[in-house]
């Protein structure tokens, strides 16, 4: 049995039944459906053509439930309208699921939470485990994101940037659970790239494979967070920066730079860097310029400060630091790693407590509690 | 995308507006309130918002590693604690806003006289994985 593949068909089967004319809703449900039925059958009797196989055996299942509901009338509408069966334009089918997905009118976690479901192929317990709530809380919110777009048009092209949004969440949401959610982001914005022509798409693609790449060097063995400069640099993937590397570049070219293509232009410059020391940050201060240019995110002018303390030293990090509100998060752990650098160790140890009280993440707790200790143990 | 705690004390927290101790409401307002919270856990579960609700028993025992091959020591219940927790919820919501609203509403739950306790409820986040973006 090849889930890779169920799932891969999954978004252009269900492209094809909303097409045909099924409530999204209800063409989610038979498409399910029909996956738990591949699952069964394919085993001991595996479909010559697996695509042709799930879109009639979607298509009866939605049939069936129609026939099971009271609405009669429509069901035969359909029956009648029922195009010949024959392959369909999937790219096209699965660009239109994704910016269903990421309607506008869904919530950040209803549209993750849809687009993994119904572009992903994911069963609602796969998606409730990788988030870490109960498998009917995940239910819910999966229903209600499909009841929520169940009356959008299937027929307008939607805003790509809503559809990188999402896939960016879900890349982002780390590796916890047994979905590794960063994989899942990554095999999705190539199924993206592959139905659309778009440097952001390009972009994302190749921030997300940067800085997978790096992902063995990131936790040490009992855990704990290593700091991208301590990272042995051998434990990073070599071929996934190199395809990251290589789509950037092509996407740079096009002239028509966004946000993804200069955080990805930053994460190849540390990727490129054969040692911490070595690193360009000269550069990566320009392309911290032009992301401020592109956003107003103030964590990427927290950032940006730290580039400066790299590039210039750390009182010009500091005097950058100075300028920002100091309620940013990560501001009084940015303080502390660039007083330190200054020599002030007493400062930053105090500073790195500080930091540790505010962290948003476990690991970034221990490693600034850890970074504390270690100066007060001096 | 983000938990939170949602903790109700029942000392340690500022006082509520309407502040009589529950054994004297009359049953039909302790039914009241008891359909508020279960209502209100039902509505974040049709929401997708729904993580877990527990309560606790009011007396518990303090346990304390008492040094190789003797048994953990235990003390208590120390009737002067300060802070002692009742119970909570925990809710999966897109932003901190969000869990305000809700905090807010499950603090109007009926108390004495049908009227909202307004009991303080304590807000905390959960400390999450590591984003795998960060700089």
């Amino acid at each position: 049995m090849n889930e890779a593949l169920l799932r891969s068909l999954t978004p252009s089967v269900l492209g094809i039944l909303v097409r045909r004319g099924a409530d999204f809703a209800a063409a989610e449900d038979a498409v399910q459906d029909a996956l738990v039925e591949a699952v069964r059958v394919w085993p001991a009797d595996p479909p010559r053509d697996p695509k042709g196989w799930l879109i009639t055996a979607a298509w009866r299942k939605f049939l069936d439930a129609t026939r099971a509901e009271t609405a009669r009338r429509r069901r035969e509408d359909l029956v009648d309208e029922e195009p010949a069966p024959g392959p369909a334009p999937s790219a096209d089918d699965t660009l239109q699921l994704c910016f269903l997905c990421a309607h506008p009118s869904l919530t950040p976690s209803s549209a993750v939470a849809l687009t993994l479901r119904a572009v992903g192929g994911l069963t609602t317990r796969q998606i409730a485990r990788a988030y870490l709530v109960p498998e009917a809380t995940m239910a819910q919110r999966i229903s209600r994101a499909k009841r929520t777009v169940s009356g959008v048009r299937f027929d307008r092209p939607g805003d790509v940037a809503t559809v990188l949004r999402v896939l960016y969440l879900v890349f982002n949401e780390g590796y916890s659970g047994d979905v590794d959610l960063a994989a899942e982001a990554i095999r999705l914005t190539r199924q993206l790239a592959a139905a659309i022509d778009h440097p952001e798409v390009s972009g994302l693609l190749a921030l997300m494979l940067l800085h997978h790449a790096r992902r063995a060097g990131r936790t040490a063995s009992d855990g704990s967070l290593v700091p991208l400069a301590e990272q042995d640099r051998t434990r990073w993937d070599t071929g996934s920066i190199a395809e990251g590397v290589e789509i950037l570049q092509a996407a740079l070219a096009r002239d028509r730079l966004g946000e993804f293509q200069a955080q990805a232009a930053i994460a190849a410059l540390h990727a490129d860097a054969p040692t911490a020391e070595e690193t360009d940050w000269v550069q990566i201060v320009e392309w911290y310029d032009e992301l401020a240019g592109l956003t107003d995110n103030p964590v990427v002018r927290l950032n940006r400060a730290v580039a400066i303390g790299e590039a210039d030293g750390p009182r010009a990090g500091l005097a950058a630091l100075a300028t920002l509100d100091d309620s940013l998060p990560r501001h009084t752990a940015a303080a502390a790693y660039l007083h330190e650098r200054a020599g002030d160790l007493t400062t930053a140890a105090r500073l790195y407590a500080e930091a540790a009280g505010k962290a948003p993440t476990l690991p970034e707790r221990d490693h600034l509690t850890r970074r504390a200790a270690r100066l007060n143990a001096r | 995308m983000a938990k939170y705690l949602l903790l109700k004390h029942y000392r340690g927290a500022p006082s509520a507006v309407n502040d009589v101790p529950m054994d004297r409401w009359t049953p039909e307002e302790i039914t009241a309130h008891m359909k508020y919270m279960n209502d209100f856990a039902a509505r974040l579960e049709k929401s997708g918002e729904f993580v877990d609700a527990q309560a606790l028993a009011p007396e518990g025992t303090f346990v304390q590693y008492d040094g190789e091959g003797r048994p953990p020591v235990t003390d208590g219940p120390f009737a002067e604690t300060k802070d002692l927790i009742a119970g909570w919820m925990v809710i999966d919501v897109d932003s901190y806003e969000r869990a305000v609203e809700l905090a807010g509403e499950l603090s109007a739950a009926p108390g004495a006289g049908g009227k909202p306790i307004h009991e303080w409820l304590e807000l905390r986040p959960f400390l999450t994985a590591m984003p795998t973006i960060t700089e």
